[in-house]
């Protein structure tokens, strides 16, 4: 039988990350947004509640979560702070998804505790000054030094975390002429020789998320740092960039609905015309459009995830939800902006602040363009027109 | 020490009231553990492990709940916080009033034996604050309720409970096995003291959120399903609900030009000055 309730422990993470997000996140987030901060001060109390490692298993001190968990944390935590959601979101996702999916079992051991109790935060460099949706054209390179152990030399920029971070997965060009098929991924510690971060990036939005450059000038490692087989690093991100894109579509559906319940509660409020604001039609369509447009991106995300954790690929589900999911979040966003009249646009409200914030899932792992590719490109692929089981 | 903590699931109370005739209408409520038996579960907590290191915990604690299928949800909240287990016994809240709850409770305790009861001092829906008093006067148990603060005393056998009352806090020392009721300072970061963990040990304020590895510990916890028949309890209401109704709605407030005017209205109108 279909089911569309969620069982009871999701329920109780739910109500858990609802509650802590309430009391050790809303208090405080306009501060650190308006301050531009990194909210240092939180990540032990995330680390504390198991939300930095969610999808590592226990024996690495991890609380090995579903994807459909992690999704359901991103969009509770989104529902009140981007900056927050795109931390607990990256780091989970990416440097220790990829140590998880890759690693052996020593880089397990060494990297995985540190990352899940929150001691270290992780950080994923693939994106380039020169290469972004083109991930194949990266230039940083991994050059193979005489003992076996490596050179690497090169950009990274738009990086999460990228200067708080403490354990680094970087990307590199091992071998130049085999395009995306010659590029191998490293685990580089903050500290080592050659490494660094550039600057730190001032966004439009996501004041409180590290977003950084990265600076690699002969960062010398030893063949234990690589990451997984020499060469396979892109066949092993886009499995990783599969769920990533989950959580992102979790995230704009967080903002987009935390944008819209503070636009119902305003609706309600706010007397023009002698009638509250929900008492005109057009605000009523507002209203009723947002609600439509973001169940439909957590029924998407919902099925996403729930392939993932039976096991299937979802390639094409997983664009789908964050393409529907970024772009239903900034009509929610815009629309909320919208029934809030002036005071959506300015600073005293935070719809303003989750419409900058949405506007990242519209682009980070994977634009909205490339999100159509790669949706296009599964469809395309298929020799008959067919309705499988899961519809996907 | 083993500990029974009470606990009952009641609306939202942050939610607005709505009736249906006379009756209150609950199709649409929020259901969320009873904030006093949340502190119980904390305080239960507390009693029972090394702040310092929570993994050596000594002794057990069980939450018991009287209520319909769906309270297993706020009993994983508590098997998720750290309870170890939970037992529920069926029962429709119109079929329940202070009386049958205390009965029901004293065959638990009779049957499992608890060092402690600790309950809230009151559930925030209907207030009724006599389930504690009714079931220490049932097992002719001592009883301390509002308790802001307990000590562990003599080994073990005793505690130090401290409570709220108008002129200060007064201390009473119980023998256990006992009943104690819990009230809101009861979560403050010392309030708790088992003779264990280091005496100026601080906990965070408030009672700790379930962990998502306490989330996934609880999902393998028992949680017992029993009936009021099954524990031979009577099933006769002795308080009857004959309605509910809404309190009368406030009347917009005044708006005053100055404080001279003020002073005028609060002297004439409000007289209280
Ligand atoms: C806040 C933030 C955090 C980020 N975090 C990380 C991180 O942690 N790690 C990391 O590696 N990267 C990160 N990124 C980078 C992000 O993934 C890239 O910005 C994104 O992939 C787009 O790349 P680009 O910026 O180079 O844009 P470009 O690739 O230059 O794209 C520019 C425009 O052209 C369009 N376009 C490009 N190619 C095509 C095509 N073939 N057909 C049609 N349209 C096309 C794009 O859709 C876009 O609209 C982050 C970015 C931001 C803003």
């Amino acid at each position: 039988m279909l089911d569309f309730e969620l069982p009871e422990d999701l329920r109780v993470l739910q109500k858990t990350v609802r509650e802590f997000a309430a009391a050790e996140v809303a208090p405080f987030c306009h501060a650190w947004n308006e301050e531009e901060r990194f909210p240092h001060e939180l990540i032990p109390k995330l680390g504390a509640l198991g939300l930095l490692g969610m999808a590592i298993p226990e024996r690495y001190g991890g609380a090995e979560m579903s994807l459909q968990a992690i999704a359901l944390v991103v969009e509770e935590l989104a529902a009140v702070d981007g900056s927050v959601a795109i931390t607990v979101a990256s780091h989970n996702g990416l440097a220790s998804g990829h140590i998880l999916l890759a690693g052996t079992e020593e880089q397990k051991m060494k990297y995985l505790p540190d990352l899940a109790s929150g001691k270290k935060l992780g950080a994923w460099g693939l994106t380039e000054p020169g290469s972004g949706s083109d991930a194949a054209g990266a230039r940083t390179r991994a050059t193979r030094l005489d003992d076996g152990s490596w050179s690497l030399s090169g950009t990274k920029t738009f990086i999460t975390q990228g200067s708080v971070g403490g354990t680094y997965v970087v990307l590199a060009v091992s071998t130049p002429e085999k395009k995306q098929h010659g590029i191998t991924a490293f685990i580089v510690e903050r500290g080592t020789p050659g490494f660094r971060a550039g600057k730190v990036l001032e966004k439009m939005g996501l004041h409180a998320s590290d977003t950084a450059e990265l600076i690699l000038d002969d960062v010398r490692l030893a063949d234990s740092q690589r990451l997984g087989q020499v060469d396979h690093g892109f066949i092993d991100t886009l499995k990783i960039l599969d769920k990533g894109r989950v959580t992102i579509a979790a995230m704009a559906l967080g903002l987009g609905y935390g944008a819209h319940e503070a636009a119902r509660r305003y609706a309600r409020e706010r007397r023009q015309f002698g009638k509250s604001l929900a008492e005109f039609q057009a605000i009523q369509n507002m209203l009723a459009d947002n609600a439509t447009e973001l169940d439909a991106a957590r029924l998407l995300i919902r099925r996403a995830a729930w392939m993932y954790d039976q096991g299937q690929r979802i390639t094409l589900a997983a664009s789908m939800a964050k393409l529907y999911a970024a772009q239903a979040a900034m009509r929610a966003c815009n629309r909320a902006v919208q029934i809030h009249g002036g005071y959506g646009y300015t600073r005293e409200y935070p719809v303003e602040r989750h419409m900058r914030d949405a506007k990242l899932c519209e682009i980070g792992e994977g634009t909205n363009e490339v999100q159509r590719m790669v949706i296009c490109r599964q469809l395309l692929s298929r020799g008959e027109l067919h309705v499988p089981h899961v519809l996907a | 020490m083993k500990i029974l903590v009470t606990a009952k699931r009641i609306p939202d109370p942050g939610q607005k009231i709505k009736l249906k005739g006379n009756a209150l209408d609950l199709s649409a409520a929020n259901w969320q553990l009873n904030q006093f038996d949340e502190y119980a579960v904390e305080a239960a907590l507390r009693l029972t492990e090394d702040g310092a290191a929570p993994a050596t915990r000594q002794g057990a604690v069980t939450v018991a709940s009287l209520g319909p299928a769906d309270v297993q949800q706020q009993l994983r909240s508590a098997l998720a916080m750290g309870a170890d287990k939970a037992i529920r016994v069926e029962a429709k809240d119109e079929e329940l009033d202070a009386v049958i709850v205390a009965k029901t409770l004293e065959k638990l305790v009779r049957r499992d034996q608890p060092d402690l009861v600790l309950m809230g001092k009151l559930a925030a829906d209907n207030e009724g604050n006599d389930v504690g008093q009714r079931l220490a006067a049932l097992l002719g148990w001592p009883q301390a309720t509002f308790a802001c603060s307990i000590q562990v005393v003599d080994g073990g056998k005793a505690l130090l409970v401290g409570r709220e009352v108008d002129n200060g806090v007064e201390i009473k020392k119980v023998r256990l096995p006992a009943v104690v009721t819990v009230d809101l300072r009861i979560i403050a970061p010392q309030a708790v003291k088992n003779g264990r963990t280091a005496a100026n040990f601080a906990y965070p304020e408030g009672p700790r959120y379930a962990s998502l590895k306490g989330i996934r510990a609880a999902k393998d916890k028992p949680i017992e399903a029993l009936t009021l028949s099954g524990l031979g309890v009577s099933t006769a209401l002795q308080v009857k609900t004959h309605g509910s109704e809404l309190p009368p709605a406030r009347q917009a407030g005044k708006k005053i030009a100055s404080v001279h005017e003020l002073v005028e209205k609060l002297r004439s109108e409000a007289k209280v000055l």
